[in-house]
């Protein structure tokens, strides 16, 4: 008998959602996703001043910090032709990476690891077994058995004083959770430590940024940080030895604690492989520009239809024609005036609510489209599409975690094992190491241009009179990010924000096609449906942030069905 | 990594960090030496004191924050001190088992609510929910049985962001709507030295600390970011900053002219810093966008063009800085929509707020 399971809300996440499916024998057999919450910032920025616009959406999203400024003050200046100096670039480059280190590191610990790893279990593992365990995996310098022993006795006093704060009544014992106790120990010990590592990545980034989260030192035209080596006000020689310690100190954490817990998991959870796959046509956006201009990138972007490598196209410079011409929004299912699809710069945001309709409408996010097709983003979309291209640092970087994937788990596996669930999280681990690498060869770049006497960061916009149109297109730690600006007389006509989660977390569209995550849940196992564990692993390896996605719900205040025969 | 053992871990090398941010959370107070050990004592007997974190219409910047703290930093804080029984983004239970945690805390303990975003009123609040609830049903439930309230960041306390005009869900702060004393940590996002040290006052004292007039604790509050900024002695000579990047700003010159805001901003940024690199907006090159003030999305911009009315150069900027709350323009009939939106919103959350069956 089919069994209804509301998951509201889902934790451990960034914003307000809730996923529906239906059970059946076990596995998933239907699945909607739904935004909870609608804020309004498209509406609130009409009639403003465009150089103000990446200060009000960088709220849209404060885990997602650095991302909605970066492609906002892109937007205007595409919409002006505004070409900003290299050295603002290859700024803004070292906080697109070092940003993506803490989102990766965040996002895998405090965010997921709790779906694979039993905390309770980690009490009956044996300090010197765990030490030996982690020895075979990593030579990093924390796991030692003093240590594993002390978080042990942590986790001992945390259950003893019968306070288990926010690791109270969730999913430890289920019959999903299959790491050995020693696995799990050295998870928890990593889960403490992730900590100290992400907040070094931050302090990286707030040098240059001011303060972290919601730096402040972008503007339309470049950055305002100051590099001026010759005056102490400004971020010095000094100031850039010290983020490039720390980004080093925190690149080691994620090549020898991150991608080493990651390949774990991949092997120990090896039946896991196959499931969550969903939607395979995968986009990127082209991003960490060597130019002014913005048409040389380290990281490749492009498109890539049914999981299939050989439809590869490419997407190459930060407006690219391939891209602005093939995106639209379907608002069909979601809780806005119409049933259009429309261009973004053609499109709007006016809410109208109706109910929670199986058949109907059901989300406060639209249903973003490429060619009329469902698309995935994020770090995986990011391998694929580079690895198709043969990009040589994501075919290196890809091939060496699958390899050590093979060899924890004992069986040979392929590159089509990132097309699921824990393909998600290699791929994420893989792009945090990659983005690392690029930080510091960013940070050369960027030493390299001041050296060369090269102090300039900012060229003044200047708005004619008439309507620009312009994109700002970034590929952010959740994937391709684009923000759409209609320029009038100097002031914002229309704003709209395509943002990840809402190409992954959208609904159906007028043609009934699921979103990925609607899509990745379809066959999931269900080994217990009053604690849907293996819900939250599918949606959680995308990563989600609603109050990107965003846009709520039920306005009788019904009382909700947690779980329900049908 | 011997260090990151012992901070985190190690009992003895545990307490030095400890009473490391016990002491700087205690210098943010304004507090001597000699209160520290009461502190300890307080923070560290017995059993956890609980918190309940709602999040709202937020973008979760100001837990973040926290996430960025190091003195406590997180992992101290809801280990060693504080029992965080319901906080989404931390929490390992999702769904029901997440509902049952709020319930079980909320009926059975006392605890401190933290609520981040705002509360949107029109439509009864449909534009955010949770569990099949609106964000002014799970206040009106929560907030009458908390043992204090904290409103953090600007969403919670003033409206925030989704409440510039023209506010389309009818956003406001938790004060809008309660009857009880709420403390204001105002800022987008707040620097977390500020919510920490009100935490640690509260647990040492079993009282707020002393509030400005927006319900703020003076203690991070009290002082113009103008009046310690490090390139206040630019604006009193009149060397001003003409464009970003130009000689002015290679110098490091005063920001007012690009628009900073500092004159009419009372926040401990210059002072405090943040992220523990001695670092603050104003430290890159940019100006002060006013975000710990109410509605500053409406009355700070455009965040380019400088402060009307502030005399340059000089020192007579007082009367002026006064009169931040009379320059919205442009809002009033959206405010208008909004007030009416909050009588409901009272009506509803002083109706609920003394049953138990909320």
């Amino acid at each position: 008998m089919a069994q209804r399971i509301t998951i509201d809300p889902v934790t451990r996440i960034e914003g307000h959602l809730r996923v529906d499916v239906e059970v059946d024998g076990g596995e998933v057999t239907k699945a909607w996703s739904s935004g909870q919450m609608y804020r309004g910032l498209e509406n609130i920025l009409k009639g403003r001043d465009p150089r103000d616009a990446w200060l009000f959406v960088q709220r849209i999203c404060g885990v997602c910090t650095t991302v909605h400024a970066m492609a906002s003050v892109r937007s205007v200046e595409n919409a002006l032709g505004l070409e900003i100096p290299l050295n603002a670039q290859l700024v803004r480059n070292m906080v697109q990476s070092i940003h993506c280190l803490h989102d990766h590191i965040v996002h895998f610990y405090a965010l997921s690891a709790l779906d694979w790893v039993d905390v309770v279990s980690a009490l009956d593992a044996d300090p010197v077994a765990t030490a030996k365990l982690a020895d075979s995996l990593s030579d990093w310098h924390g796991n030692s058995p003093k240590r594993f022993a002390a978080v042990k006795d942590k986790v001992k006093t945390l259950v003893a004083s019968g306070q288990l704060g926010p690791f109270a009544n969730a999913y430890w014992g289920h019959e999903a959770m299959k790491l050995p106790p020693e696995a799990n120990l050295m998870a928890v010990s990593h889960y403490l430590e992730a900590l100290d590592y992400q907040r070094k990545a931050t302090q990286a980034l707030a040098i240059i940024g001011g303060k972290n989260p919601h730096v402040q030192n972008l503007s339309v035209g470049g950055v305002t940080t100051n590099l001026f080596s010759e005056n102490q006000t400004a971020v010095t020689m000094e100031r850039l030895y010290y983020i490039k310690q720390l980004v080093e100190e925190v690149r080691d954490f994620i090549k020898m604690v991150y991608m080493t817990d990651v390949v774990a998991v991949g092997a120990l959870y090896k039946d896991w492989l196959p499931y969550g796959a969903g939607v395979t046509n995968y986009m990127a956006a082209p991003d960490m520009f060597l130019d002014a201009a913005g048409t040389k990138a380290d990281l490749p972007g492009g498109t890539i239809f049914d999981g299939d490598l050989s439809t590869i196209k490419p997407i190459n410079t930060i407006a690219d024609q391939y891209f602005i011409d093939n995106v639209q929004e379907s608002i069909a299912k979601a809780w806005y005036d119409g049933d259009w699809s429309k261009h973004p710069w053609e499109s709007s945001t006016d809410p109208k609510f109706t109910e929670f309709e199986d058949d109907g409408k059901y989300t406060w996010l639209k249903a973003p489209r490429f060619q009329g097709k469902p698309m995935q983003v994020g770090p995986l979309a990011q391998m694929v599409v580079g690895y198709a291209q043969g990009h040589e640092r994501t075919v290196k970087a890809v091939d060496a975690c699958l390899s050590r994937i093979s060899a924890v788990a004992g069986v040979q596996v392929g590159p089509e094992i990132l097309h699921g669930t824990i393909g998600r999280h290699a791929a994420r681990a893989v792009r945090a190491g990659m983005m690392a690498d690029l930080a510091l060869e960013h940070w050369d770049h960027l030493v390299n241009n001041l050296a060369s006497g090269d102090y300039e960061i900012f060229n003044p916009p200047v708005f004619p009179k008439g309507e620009q149109r312009g994109v700002g297109v970034h590929e952010a730690p959740r994937g391709l990010l684009s923000h759409w600006i209609v320029i009038q007389d100097g002031k914002i006509k229309n704003y709209q924000a395509v943002v990840p989660s809402t190409w992954n977390a959208g609904p159906r569209d007028a043609e009934g096609q699921l979103g990925p995550y609607e899509a990745s849940l379809m066959g999931n196992p269900i080994a217990d449906p009053e604690r849907p564990l293996e819900v939250l692993r599918t949606i959680h390896s995308f990563d989600p942030c609603i109050a990107c996605a965003v846009h709520m719900l039920d306005p009788e205040g019904k009382e909700m069905v947690k779980v329900k025969a049908l | 990594m011997a260090d990151t053992v012992n901070t985190t871990l190690d009992p003895q090398l545990n307490r030095r960090g400890f009473l490391k941010g016990i002491t700087m959370a205690a210098a943010a107070l304004g507090m001597s030496d000699a209160v520290i050990p009461k502190m300890v004592e307080a923070a560290a007997s017995g059993e956890r004191p609980r918190v309940i974190w709602l999040h709202f219409q937020e973008c979760t910047g100001c837990t973040e924050s926290l996430l960025r703290s190091s003195h406590p930093d997180l992992a101290r804080l809801i280990l060693d001190i504080i029992s965080l029984d319901y906080h989404e983004t931390v929490m390992a239970a999702a769904g029901h088992q997440a509902e049952h945690n709020l319930h079980d805390t909320v009926q059975n303990h006392p605890f401190i609510l933290v609520v981040e975003g705002a509360i949107p009123t029109k439509e009864n609040g449909i534009h955010c929910m949770i569990a099949g609830k609106t964000a002014m049903e799970i206040l009106a439930e929560v907030a009458p049985k908390a043992s204090a309230i904290i409103a953090i960041g600007t969403c919670a306390t003033y409206g925030g962001v989704q409440a510039a005009a023209p506010n389309p869900t009818g956003a406001v702060g938790v004060q809008e709507l309660v009857d009880k004393p709420v403390v204001n940590i105002s800022g987008c996002p707040p620097n977390p030295v500020s919510f920490l040290g009100t935490i640690l006052h509260y647990l040492t004292f079993n009282r707020l600390p002393e509030l400005d007039k927006l319900g703020r604790p003076k203690f991070a509050y009290g002082r113009r970011i103008h009046d310690h900024c490090e390139r206040r002695a630019h604006f009193d000579e009149g060397r001003f900053v003409e464009q970003f990047g130009d000689e002015f700003h290679k110098l490091g010159y005063c920001l007012y002219k690009v628009g900073c805001k500092g004159p009419e901003t009372f926040s401990n940024c210059p002072a405090v810093r943040f992220n523990d690199v001695d670092v603050w907006p104003v430290s890159v090159g940019h100006g002060c966008i006013g975000c710990t003030e109410p509605n500053f999305w409406d009355t700070m911009t455009p965040f380019y063009e400088r402060l009307p009315q502030v005399k340059i150069p000089g020192t007579g900027i007082v009367a002026d800085a006064d009169s931040i709350g009379k320059k919205v323009i442009g809002v009033t009939a959206a405010a208008v929509g909004v007030h009416a939106a909050v009588g409901i919103g009272k009506g509803l959350i002083k109706g609920k707020g003394g049953s138990d069956e909320a």
